[in-house]
């Protein structure tokens, strides 16, 4: 049943349209969510106005977080805006590393080969799989359920750990880099990646028992913060959140990129377009990845260049041009406009995160007429990530 | 919703039977995994100090700094990367573009400490228990960020070029040049190792900007001479290149060549004439010799507006430059721009006039307030083996001056050349293009005393000599010349065992069962040259200060008298850069003796 917003009773509006909300009239509350706030998604925060338990009104705040990366990126050569873009999303870095690097070789006309291709899918599937672990751990702790966030912590370090043996790094894997990647897969690495992935399957049958068919969850989510499917392109819906609406958006689908042709898979879709449905979208795109991963590892080049040759990066000059690259990450279409003018140094960067839209305009809308205890986990279930807002 | 849908997470009670799988940090041993990028090792020996790590890192973390322990050399800075840990973001461009691959990260990930100073530190200075930890990341193989493969430069095939003095060179053109000069990690370990310090790392940034006159404006700033540097320089620029440490060093000298070739030989002298000083000084300076030395304190102080005279015993300025390196390699025309745009200076050089026979040093001294003696080494040294006075056995830079003149006289068909030099190079090349032109055939025989890896010429001079058809024979020593019927008939070698003693001094050992006769109608001595100072007169030779026949100048080429200065091959030697640069030295010097007179005044 979907829970329908209504803005009938109260407030009432003005003349003008604008809502009627007197606060010294004492029925209303101011109530902020955050910034310091367990049910909150990272560094943002949720200005409420309740009545009662109700929310009549929501306005999220930003700017907690703003490290200024696409003006720090217009002051730093091509090669040294590489390490820092991974920072401009934390948990799923990788999908930054591969736009920003296909935006400058596209401008650069770098030609990269098939084998880093491979590479680089492999490293945004194993990306995925993190962002959902996270998610799954943090839609259920919204609720109280912490059992769960301790479980995918744990399968998601695996996957740390496949992550340095690969790139060196855990967190900020820097090695998707304009021109391929730094390095071919290390010795063993397919062996040890099968038993992570197991890992993670078992782990993921325990979270559907505890978390999926869980009464106490259900009656929370079914039905909350109901997204209909006539606003998904209006407000630039993506994603799960998307696909969980029965849109079935998918760029790796729509616009395909790196080898993902050469894949088997479908779009998952869900019908109800509640917190339920996303989550449950969700923890089967990820056992979609983990069969992605087996595909990509069964079929990836085993020898060859992984690395275009480049320029000397040191005064790396790309010519005039502008270009978008697009690809489908763990919360929906992630971009990254580029604008170059013939300088060592990008002109314009823009970077189009899903989290901006989810939670600027549409968590919004969905919050009214929201119980306060609902707020967290509906945040959660758009799945945002404040960096991306704040690039 | 269902009956299950109550009991199903009653299953997360199974797990309290399973161990933690959380890892007691940081009392763990857990090692980092083979590649991991953790702290950073710097192998010090092989460190050039030339910051290119310095140069990528985004967030400024790595400073070049001065490091007791190392001694700055040519091709080393002297300087080490000092690492801060409290901006670094492991992202390991540093090691990537490590040009030496000196620099990589160990798999090491913890160190605690209250002292948050100490995690400034310099790696391989600063020693950490990491620094032989074998895992950790280097840069992978093959991974590389500065670039291509050197540009190979154009040359004539040795078909094209074997019968004439063309130029052999092409020069690169302006897709080639910003090739190469995108290869330029401005690291500047050449601007130190150049004797005149001229800005290689901005004027090759030039041409990738495509901006030539600023390009010729600085090669002005520090050389007078860029065509001719540009084109026979022996470029020990090249040899501290920090890209030599991954293939071939940039080719500076052609980048150099390429700026002064794209620009209008009339602009050139603009832009050579930015900054001179228009109102005349009251001060005359006198410089003996027109060659590289002496035309570039001419060049400095005329700029400066002070009167300047060279004499020249020659009957064209350029010295050495014009009458000892052959037009294959150095067109007379690219050295005449060269000295054109030193002339436009208001430099006055009066070639044909000798001194000590046209006029005299004393003259000289009393008409000018200095006089800078830039003679040069004119005089071929001689091997006086038995047979060496004959006249058909002579010295390579009489012949080198003799082809220069244009004199057309007849090679014989075979030839030997004694001396492992350049010099020797050129002058048995020379005969080898008259030889080729007079008989169709050549017969050069080349006689070094050091063995092929030791000979003194370039190597790209033997490889291209042995192209002309130059036969090359390593570790002979000249015994005697065959004279028959008043006519040297050919020149018998002995093999050379060893050049130097144990000690380093020059003391051949012969191995004299081991005797051949080359044949050879003429015998070419290029074992060295002396300068010829009769002219100086008896008192100033017993005035000045000598130092095994070479005037003893300061380190400002100023000699014992204090009118006199002294520079270039005659006293300090070995090339063109060497002069130049010693040239701008003793302008400066002579410049600074005026304002100190002046002020005295």
């Amino acid at each position: 049943m979907a829970y329908q917003a209504d803005r009938s009773q109260y407030p009432s509006r003005r003349p003008d349209g604008s809502l009627d909300i007197d606060l010294s009239s004492g029925k209303y509350l101011k109530l902020w969510q955050g910034p310091q706030h367990p049910g909150i998604t990272g560094n943002m925060s949720v200005e409420l106005t309740v009545c009662g338990d109700e929310v009549v009104e929501g306005k999220t705040h930003v700017g907690y977080l703003h490290r200024g990366f696409e003006k720090l990126m217009e002051r730093r050569t091509f090669i040294q805006c590489f390490p820092i873009v991974c920072r401009i999303c934390v948990p799923e870095p990788d999908f930054n590393e591969y736009c920003y690097a296909a935006a400058v070789e596209e401008l650069a006309g770098l030609e990269v080969p098939e084998r880093a291709d491979w590479i680089r899918t492999l490293i945004l599937e194993m990306g995925r799989i993190n962002s959902y672990l996270m998610y799954l751990g943090g839609q259920a702790g919204a609720l109280g359920q912490g059992v769960i966030g301790q479980w995918t912590t744990y399968v998601r370090d695996l996957m740390l750990d496949r992550f340095e043996e690969l790139s060196g790094a855990r967190i900020y894997h820097m090695f998707i880099m304009p021109g391929g990647v730094r390095d071919g897969l290390p010795d063993g690495f397919d062996q040890r990646m099968e038993e992570t992935l197991r890992e993670i399957e078992s782990t993921l049958a325990d979270v559907k028992d505890v978390m999926f068919n869980n009464a106490v969850f259900k009656k929370r989510t079914v039905g909350l913060g109901y997204i209909d499917p006539a606003i998904v392109d209006q407000y630039g819906v993506t994603g799960p959140t998307a696909r969980a609406a029965g849109v079935a958006k998918d760029v790796r689908r729509d616009q395909p990129y790196l080898v993902y042709p050469q894949l088997d898979f479908e779009p998952v879709v869900g019908q109800d377009s509640d917190v339920f449905t996303r989550a449950d979208v969700r923890r089967r795109d990820l056992l979609m990845s983990v069969d992605l991963i087996r595909q990509i590892l069964a079929r990836i080049p085993r020898s060859g260049a992984v690395m275009a040759p480049l320029p000397n990066v040191l005064h790396w000059k790309i010519p005039f041009g502008e270009t978008y690259i697009r690809g489908e990450c763990s919360r929906g279409e992630y971009g990254y406009y580029l604008v170059t003018d013939g300088s060592g140094y990008p002109r314009r960067v823009n970077v189009r995160g899903p989290s901006y839209t989810h939670a600027m305009a549409l968590l919004e809308r969905l919050i009214v007429n929201c119980n306060i205890s609902d707020v967290a986990a509906l945040m959660v279930s758009l799945h945002t990530y404040p960096p991306e807002i704040e690039r | 919703m269902s009956l299950s849908d109550v009991l199903s997470p009653f299953s997360a009670w199974k797990n309290l039977f399973r161990d933690p799988v959380s890892i007691p940090d940081p009392l763990n041993d857990r090692p980092g995994a083979p590649r991991y990028r953790g702290f950073h090792q710097n192998d010090i020996e092989k460190c050039i100090g030339c910051g290119t790590c310095e140069a990528i890192c985004q967030n400024a973390a790595i400073d070049m700094v001065v490091v007791a322990e190392i001694a700055t050399k040519p091709g080393d800075s002297g300087l080490r990367p000092r690492i801060d840990y409290g901006r670094c973001c492991w992202c390991a461009l540093c090691v990537d573009v490590c040009m030496t691959s000196s620099l990589s990260m160990s798999n090491e990930y913890k160190w605690v400490d209250h002292d948050p100073e100490v995690f400034r530190f310099t790696p391989g200075i600063d020693l950490k228990h990491w620094d032989s930890t074998e895992l950790g990341y280097r840069r992978p193989e093959g991974h590389r960020l500065t670039g291509n493969e050197r540009v190979v430069m154009g040359e004539l095939a040795p078909e094209a070029r074997a019968d004439s003095f063309v130029e052999i060179v092409a020069g690169y053109d302006l897709e080639q040049a910003k090739l190469e000069a995108d290869r330029c990690v401005s690291c500047g370990l050449c601007v130190a190792t150049c004797p005149t310090h001229m800005a290689v790392p901005e004027y090759i940034a030039t041409i990738r900007d495509g901006d030539y006159e600023q390009g010729v404006r600085l090669l002005y700033q520090t050389n007078p001479f860029s065509n001719v540097c540009g084109r026979v320089c022996t470029h020990r620029c090249e040899t501290s290149c920090a890209a030599r440490h991954e293939g071939d060093p940039i080719a500076i000298r052609w980048l150099k060549r390429h700026i002064i070739d794209q620009v209008p030989h009339d602009r050139v002298k603009q832009i050579a004439a930015e900054g001179r000083v228009n109102e005349p000084s009251d001060h005359r300076v006198a410089i003996i010799g027109a060659g590289p030395a002496g035309l570039t304190a001419a060049f400095d102080l005329a700029k400066a507006g002070h009167g300047v005279t060279v004499f020249e015993a020659l009957p064209a300025p350029g010295g050495m430059m014009r009458y000892g390196i052959p037009e294959y390699r150095l067109p007379y025309d690219k050295l005449d721009e060269d000295v054109d745009v030193i002339r436009s200076m208001g430099v006055e050089i009066r070639c044909n006039t000798r001194i000590g026979e046209d006029i005299s040093i004393d003259q000289l001294r009393e008409q000018h307030d200095t006089v800078l003696l830039a003679i040069g080494l004119h005089q071929g040294r001689s091997t006086r083996i038995p047979g060496s006075e004959h006249e058909d056995v002579v010295s390579a830079v009489e012949l080198l001056r003799r082809i220069t003149f244009g004199e057309r006289f007849d090679v014989p068909k075979t030839v030997a050349v004694i001396g492992g030099g350049n010099v020797a190079m050129d002058i048995a090349r020379s005969l080898a293009r008259m030889q080729r032109q007079q008989h169709g055939q050549v017969g050069v025989t080349l006689v070094a005393l050091e063995a092929e890896d030791l000979m003194l010429a370039d190597r790209e001079e033997i490889d291209e000599a042995r192209e002309e058809g130059v036969v090359i024979i390593p570790s002979r020593g000249p015994r005697q010349c065959l004279i028959e019927r008043d006519a040297v008939t050919g020149l018998e070698t002995v093999h050379c065992v060893s050049v130097f003693d144990e000690q380093g001094r020059f003391a051949p050992k012969y191995d004299d069962s081991d005797i051949q006769v080359h044949d050879a109608g003429l015998v070419v001595e290029a074992i060295g040259q002396a300068a010829d100072h009769v002219f100086l007169g008896e008192s100033l030779t017993e005035a000045l200060e000598w130092e095994r026949n070479r005037i003893r100048i300061d380190a400002d080429g100023h000699t014992s008298e204090s009118w006199l200065w002294a520079a270039g091959d005659a006293v300090e030697g070995p090339d063109v850069i060497t002069a130049v640069a010693a040239g701008h030295r003793i302008a400066a010097s002579m410049m600074l003796a005026f304002a100190q007179k002046s002020g005295r005044e």
